[in-house]
């Protein structure tokens, strides 16, 4: 018979025995009994003291977005479990795996308004792919099982453990075996080879195709297989916003980003394509615009893992329900090679306007104040591309994932679905510390950064190597701009106080200085860039600089600003 | 779109917070729930919801793959009335004294195909079984005796198709189970 041991010590034997090495977290009072333990395997499962919950997970998204691994989070009851919220919603509209682990009052206590109990399962429910509470001890390896099997399969999401007290310090025999089937879950669907057959003859009759890369392209490593498809096609590739850097920003047939700040090129020709290939994503209004305007000359084709998605916001022609990179490798022998030169010199034309109207004037200004988008250009540049972008949300979010360019892949982590501020810096951490050997860059506003800025102190207790740099308008500039293009130029509560940042950042013991002109700028990148050590570049911005081309909330998809007054096509 | 009375049928696997998860669905959508019922299903260990909406055909289909997605569900089908054999089951109390100066009653009875299930000096329980507009109708009928008491169930129902995609699917799965280990 084996020795039993506590339900907090099986708790972090099991984590250890699914492998995890890295967890975020933070201590309370109904969870002290798994601390206790943590402490006497500190050597196997090191712990982030992060500042706030919301941090812990936002960092074990970043931890997840950048290895591919679900990312923990270990938080006690109450106000700890409420304050992870955010990052669950967060983890679940973009597909990143979590597994959170919420302390609970002792199962006596439950219903009755104990000190900070909170109804964890009933609030997380709507927002994870699996919450389930644990109250005895003999549940907590199986849960945990389930837990990681369920967080990292199929379409990938957040998952809620919580643990009730008494099951923490209660005995059990422990042993641990991995999940690998649950009956009522198929996460990797047979592929119907009618569908495969029915999708390759779409897209070789296509004479316009274009196929819509998104995160689920990323989420099962099919870059390869998406790139192999699209060359022996000829057949352009457009990425989403959490798409980008599943094909190199060089490769001739990308295309550039979707959206409504995405490039001109592909949102035009969604609504001249005859075949929309549609691969891991889920057509956002984001994306999408005006649904009813959408690709009305296309059969829309769509390939994904989670078949509710297909229908939801379009209507689609013909699916294949399955991992993408399966997906991708099955059809790749039953695609013709074609030659689409035509179509794809259409593209050209749409970026050489967009060079001329939006890009140029944005990225390479010789007079004036610094913009957003030429602190992006030079920031990506001096990383030979090779960076990882984390971004926050808002106009920093948008020039930066615009103007940064990927040459690997897994290389932007970003808010897409819930546009979470507040999400970049904590989610920076996570990324460097589960991509030690890469350098990640976070661009962020002085909105954005302030709402999660108590991070700076874990950067300062592990010495995480995050470049931050701070677009710094003294706006919530995205807000802004709409009050500017939409509502009479009234910027109710956008204009921000904001303190001295480069004191503050100094105050963690983290390097920081301020830019305030074009000349100064080459040089701190460089000084940001070769610290050894986290950075913090202030970079003074031009508070009336806009993001475009833009793509007006509600309106089509080929209704697109190209500037205040100026809207594509040109007369 | 034309709006239409629709039967969910859910079955899952019988855990604490099943109901929440699905019916959090409904709420996010704004759809109200005319009827539900729950219990174990022929099938051990799995439970069965049947809940009827009134909706149109694009949002239902949504609704049952998001319900289908939730983890602990194995299986979720949507119908109409004409896929169905449904039932519903209603109770009425009324006052005893009330019924006895009524002379037609026995009529009433036969006509609804309803019984008497108790009698006592105070009051009666009646029962009737039927679509809801057949249970409907008696109400209208009792309501002149004073009726004190109401109740209707949640709709019951059982598909008209000879397959059991229940069964098949356990029985795929268990052979998916044998695969794997």
């Amino acid at each position: 018979m084996a020795e039993k041991i506590t339900g907090a010590e099986a708790l972090i034997k099991s984590l250890i025995a699914e492998g995890v090495d890295l967890v975020f977290g933070y201590p309370g009072g109904a969870i002290i009994p798994v601390y206790d333990k943590l402490y006497d395997y500190t050597d196997q499962l090191k712990h982030i003291l992060v500042r706030h919950e919301q941090g812990a997970t936002h960092a074990a998204q970043g931890y997840a977005r950048v290895t591919g691994r679900p990312g923990v989070v270990i938080v006690t009851s109450g106000p700890a479990a409420t304050n992870v919220i955010t990052g669950l919603s967060d983890a679940l509209m973009d597909s990143t795996p979590l597994v959170v682990i919420t302390g609970q009052v002792a199962s006596s206590f439950l219903g009755s308004d104990a000190f900070q109990e909170t109804d964890v399962v009933g609030i997380t429910q709507p927002i994870t792919k699996w919450a389930v509470q644990i109250r005895r001890a003999e549940d907590i390896p199986a849960a945990v099982a389930r837990a990681f099997y369920i967080a990292n399969t199929g379409r990938p999401g957040p998952v809620v453990l919580d643990i009730a007290k008494d099951a923490q310090v209660g005995m059990l025999e422990w042993e641990h075996k991995k999940c690998d089937f649950i009956r009522s879950y198929i996460p990797y669907p047979k592929i119907n080879e009618q569908d495969l057959q029915t999708v390759a003859n779409l897209i070789n009759s296509a004479k316009r195709p274009m196929i819509l890369s998104g995160h689920g392209v990323m989420i099962s490593g099919a870059e390869k297989a998406l790139a192999a498809v699209a060359e022996k096609g000829n057949i352009p590739v457009a990425a989403t916003l959490l798409g980008l850097s599943t094909m190199p920003s060089n490769h001739p047939l990308y295309k550039g980003m979707l959206g409504m700040h995405g490039n001109i090129g592909p949102n035009i020709n969604t609504n001249r394509s005859d075949v929309l290939i549609a691969i891991g994503m889920r057509f956002d209004d984001r994306v999408t615009g005006d649904v009813s305007k959408y690709a009305p000359q296309a059969k829309i084709i769509h390939i994904d893992i989670d078949s509710s998605e297909f229908d939801k916001n379009v209507k689609t022609d013909a699916t294949i329900h399955g991992d993408a990179r399966e997906v991708l490798e099955k059809l790749l022998p039953l695609i013709n090679e074609a030659d689409h030169s035509e179509w794809l010199e259409t593209f050209d034309k749409c970026a050489k306007v967009e060079y001329e109207k939006v890009i140029e004037r944005e990225v390479y200004r010789t007079d004036g104040p610094i913009t957003m988008g030429e602190v992006v250009n030079k920031v990506s540049t001096a990383t030979g591309d090779r960076a990882v972008l984390v971004t926050d949300v808002g106009q920093n979010q948008m020039f930066s994932s615009r103007y940064f360019r990927y040459t690997e892949p897994k290389s932007i982590l970003t808010s897409g679905g819930l546009g979470t501020m507040g999400f970049g810096l904590p989610a920076s951490i996570g990324a460097k510390m589960g991509a030690p050997e890469r350098t990640v860059c976070f661009f962020t506003g002085d909105g954005g950064l302030q709402m999660t800025i108590q991070e700076l102190g874990t950067i300062m207790e592990y010495g995480t190597e995050v470049k931050i740099i701070l677009l710094n308008n003294n706006y919530l500039g995205n807000v802004r701009q709409w009050q500017e293009l939409f509502f009479n130029s009234r910027f109710s509560q956008t204009p921000m106080v904001n303190p001295d940042f480069v004191a503050i950042a100094n105050a963690y013991g983290i390097a920081a200085e301020t830019v305030n002109s074009r000349e100064q700028l080459d040089d701190a990148i460089a000084r940001m860039l070769n610290h050894k050590g986290a950075y913090l570049l202030n970079v003074i911005i031009d508070y009336t600089d806009m993001i475009f081309p833009m793509t007006p909330a509600g309106a089509a998809v080929d209704n697109i600003m190209l500037n205040a007054t100026e809207k594509y096509p040109l007369d | 779109m034309e709006k239409q009375l629709f039967t969910v049928t859910v079955f899952s696997e019988n855990q604490v917070g099943l109901l929440n998860q699905i019916s959090i669905i409904y709420t996010r959508r704004c759809l109200n729930i005319e009827s539900l019922s729950v219990s174990p299903s022929s099938i051990e260990g799995i439970h069965k919801f049947t809940i009827t909406t009134w909706s149109d055909r694009v949002t239902m289909e949504k609704v049952v793959k998001q319900i289908e997605k939730r983890i602990d569900v194995l299986k979720s089908f949507l119908y109409t009335d004409d896929e169905i054999v449904y039932q519903e089951i209603a109770l009425y109390k009324v006052p005893t004294e009330q019924l006895l100066n009524e002379t037609n009653l026995e009529a009433i009875i036969r006509r609804h195909n309803a019984r008497i299930l108790e009698i006592t000096k105070e009051y009666t329980v009646i029962e009737k079984s039927g679509h809801s507009d057949e249970t409907e109708a008696l109400f209208e009928e009792l309501k002149h005796y004073d009726i004190r008491q109401f109740v209707r169930s949640g709709r019951v129902a059982i598909t008209k198709s000879p397959e059991e995609y229940v069964t098949m699917f356990l029985e795929e799965q268990a052979r998916r189970a044998e695969e794997i280990n």
